[in-house]
């Protein structure tokens, strides 16, 4: 455990840094790219536990996201300004982002407990599309709110907190909270995986009844899995809010529950090498191709390419890239030629 | 009323069928105990309603002196009854070693946190299960295999793999049905010696559903028969092999 936290101490003061160089030498498209790559990893990364680990097919990410969002925003607000009022932006203070961080994703943990306990019976397609209109639910109550905006949603979201030495940064510190929720979340997720939990949740994906009869609790087990994941989700819709100063529900359609799952399925559901991969690609793909798209005069071409890839994916390699493998220093070996040693089984 | 496991009048219907019918019996602690019947005679009905799989139509089931009838699977393993299955159900995933670590985290204290913060807690759990697994998978001659993911076991290997993750539950009474099935004779005298040790050297009762009746009759002290769900017989491998009606139900069945 301690070694955990000097990891993470370490991670951080590398997220500052990372922030450094994005800041002084990276053109601001590509550190948005970075950026969203980061909020797509914690997405991707968080899912991977309830679809990839404990083998729930959950197609409502964007509604657990959305709560966070909305809950950070709202909060972050009125912590600030105290009014929802136009005016210029200004920084959220460091005690009250963490606050709207831990109550985004507290909220949207909540959430996940509530949508993860009635549709613990439901298995498959069942469960997809009772997930799917959770999150489609969440997003037509969110646009009838009135005091959150309705459906314009919220704008004039705060920006991230300053840190020491970073007042000079253009693109503010956006990517240091990102990537610092990244880090974390990975590091807690290799340490989930690799712990008893992690395997008593790859039990119930493997085999539900034989996991019960040795003593696992299946539907515990389930809506853990909905509340971790729904808890990063929540997160990353709190610094999504704050990196693009405003949300609509309309942000946290469908689409986006289902985008995340093709990070997964492309990485290799279960893998969180794969999940982190996934959603890289899943995000950075659309931004490459459309210069392509505008230099050729081919409108649509991105959707074309993004349909045959995962085509191709389904015929050639339907475990997606790494399988249920991960990046390790044995995978590396074994990659090197005549470096690996241990024969594969 | 000291038996360890004891079933009263245990009926199961599925719509118009009844699969079990009326069935009682005691099993008492440190036993090597037979269930048998021709196919469909609700042999693994039997061990369904035992470990919870279902809930009875109506009897009940009394284990170490309590009633656990209608419990879920999970509160009856943790009571100390654990089980393997007809239709091999491995974590096929995971390595043999991981499947036996995976029944040993019943016994483990550990909370979510530890797992996330990788507490000193967590490592100790972790070795624990490790040495237990790896101790259950020699005493099952599959130390050799601890590594291998389950889905590429041997057949054989598969139903003695079960049997160890079973084990690593520590329970006080052990279903197994059909663990020979699909075994050849030699491997099924050493399933034979193996199921012997289980009750002599780890102590744990052993309930047996077994197809095989050479194996059966050498290793149970005490058998009950179904025939369509009903008991036919009960009681000493000797007198259920000159059972008048226990002959008939296999006879008819080889005949038919
Ligand atoms: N879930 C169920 N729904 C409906 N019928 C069932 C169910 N489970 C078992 N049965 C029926 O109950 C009867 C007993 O089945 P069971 O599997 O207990 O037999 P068995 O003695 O284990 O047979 P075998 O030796 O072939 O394993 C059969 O007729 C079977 O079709
Ligand atoms: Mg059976």
């Amino acid at each position: 455990m301690a070694r955990n936290l000097l990891v993470m101490l370490g991670l951080l003061a590398g997220c500052y840094g990372f922030n450094f160089v994005m800041a002084e030498f990276i053109e601001v498209v590509y550190v948005d790219y970075i950026n969203l790559c980061g909020l797509a990893i914690i997405l991707a990364v968080g899912l991977n536990v309830i679809n990839g680990l404990a083998g729930q097919f959950s197609l409502g990410h964007a509604g657990f996201m959305s709560v966070g969002a909305f809950a950070g925003a709202y909060a972050s607000i009125m912590l600030t300004y105290g009014v929802i009022e136009s005016g210029p932006l200004s920084f959220v203070s460091m005690g009250s982002f963490l606050l709207c961080l831990a109550l985004s994703g507290l909220s949207a943990a909540a959430v996940g407990a509530l949508v993860g306990a009635p549709t613990l019976r439901l298995k498959g397609d069942y469960l997809a599309i009772a997930t799917l209109g959770f999150a489609e639910i969440t997003r037509i109550v969110l646009t009838a709110q009135d005091a959150i905006g309705g459906p314009t949603g919220l704008k004039r979201i705060p920006k991230m907190p300053l840190l020491p030495g970073s007042e000079k940064w253009d693109g503010g510190t956006s990517t240091f909270w990102i990537y610092a929720f990244v880090c974390l979340v990975i590091l807690l997720s290799v340490n989930l995986q690799r712990s008893t939990f992690g395997r008593a949740l790859i039990c119930v994906r493997e085999n539900e009844l034989a996991a019960e009869t040795m003593g696992v609790r299946a539907s515990r087990m389930k809506i853990m899995a909905f509340v971790y994941g729904a808890f990063f989700a929540g997160i990353a819709g709190c610094l999504y809010a704050h990196y693009q100063h405003s949300v609509r529900p309309d942000d946290f359609t469908t689409v986006r529950s289902i985008e995340v799952v093709v990070m997964l399925v492309l990485g290799g559901l279960g893998s969180l090498t794969g999940a982190v991969v996934g959603a890289v690609i899943v995000t950075l793909l659309p931004q490459f191709l459309r210069p392509l798209e505008e230099s050729l005069g081919l409108s649509g071409l991105s959707m074309v390419v993004y349909a045959a890839l995962l085509l191709l994916m389904m015929l050639f390699r339907p475990q997606g890239i790494f399988g249920q493998r991960e990046l390790s220093l044995k995978l590396l070996r074994r990659l090197v030629p005549g470096g690996g040693k241990e024969s594969r089984p | 009323m000291s038996a360890l496991l004891a079933a009263d009048q245990l009926t199961m219907r599925f719509g118009g069928l009844t699969a079990v019918k009326e069935f009682s019996c005691a099993i008492e602690s440190g036993e090597l105990f037979g269930l048998i019947g021709p196919n469909g005679a609700g042999k693994t009905t039997v061990f369904n309603l035992l470990t919870g799989v279902y809930r009875p139509s109506s009897g009940t089931v009394t284990f170490a002196q309590s009633d656990i009838t209608g419990q879920p699977p999970p509160s009856i393993a943790a009571r100390g009854m654990s089980r393997t299955f007809q239709n091999i159900r491995l974590f096929d995933e995971l390595s043999a070693l991981e499947n036996v670590m995976a029944g040993a985290h019943l016994r483990g204290n550990i909370n979510l946190f530890d797992a996330l913060l990788r507490t000193g807690r967590h490592a100790r759990e972790e070795k624990r299960q490790r040495d237990w697994a790896y101790k259950l998978l020699a005493f099952m001659g599959l130390e050799e295999r601890a590594g291998l993911a389950a889905k590429h076991l041997p057949y054989g290997d598969r139903r003695k793999l079960e049997i160890a993750r079973a084990l690593a539950t520590e329970p006080k009474l052990i279903c197994l049905d059909e663990p020979a099935a699909g075994m050849n004779p030699s491997e099924k005298q050493g399933l034979a010696q193996l199921i012997r040790r289980i009750r002599d050297q780890l102590h744990v009762t052993v309930l047996l559903i077994e197809h095989d009746m050479q194996l059966v009759m050498g290793l149970c002290e005490r058998i009950v028969v179904l025939d369509h769900g009903e008991t036919i017989a009960c009681g000493k491998p000797r007198d259920i092999q000159s059972d008048a009606r226990v002959i008939e139900a296999y006879l008819g069945v080889a005949d038919g």
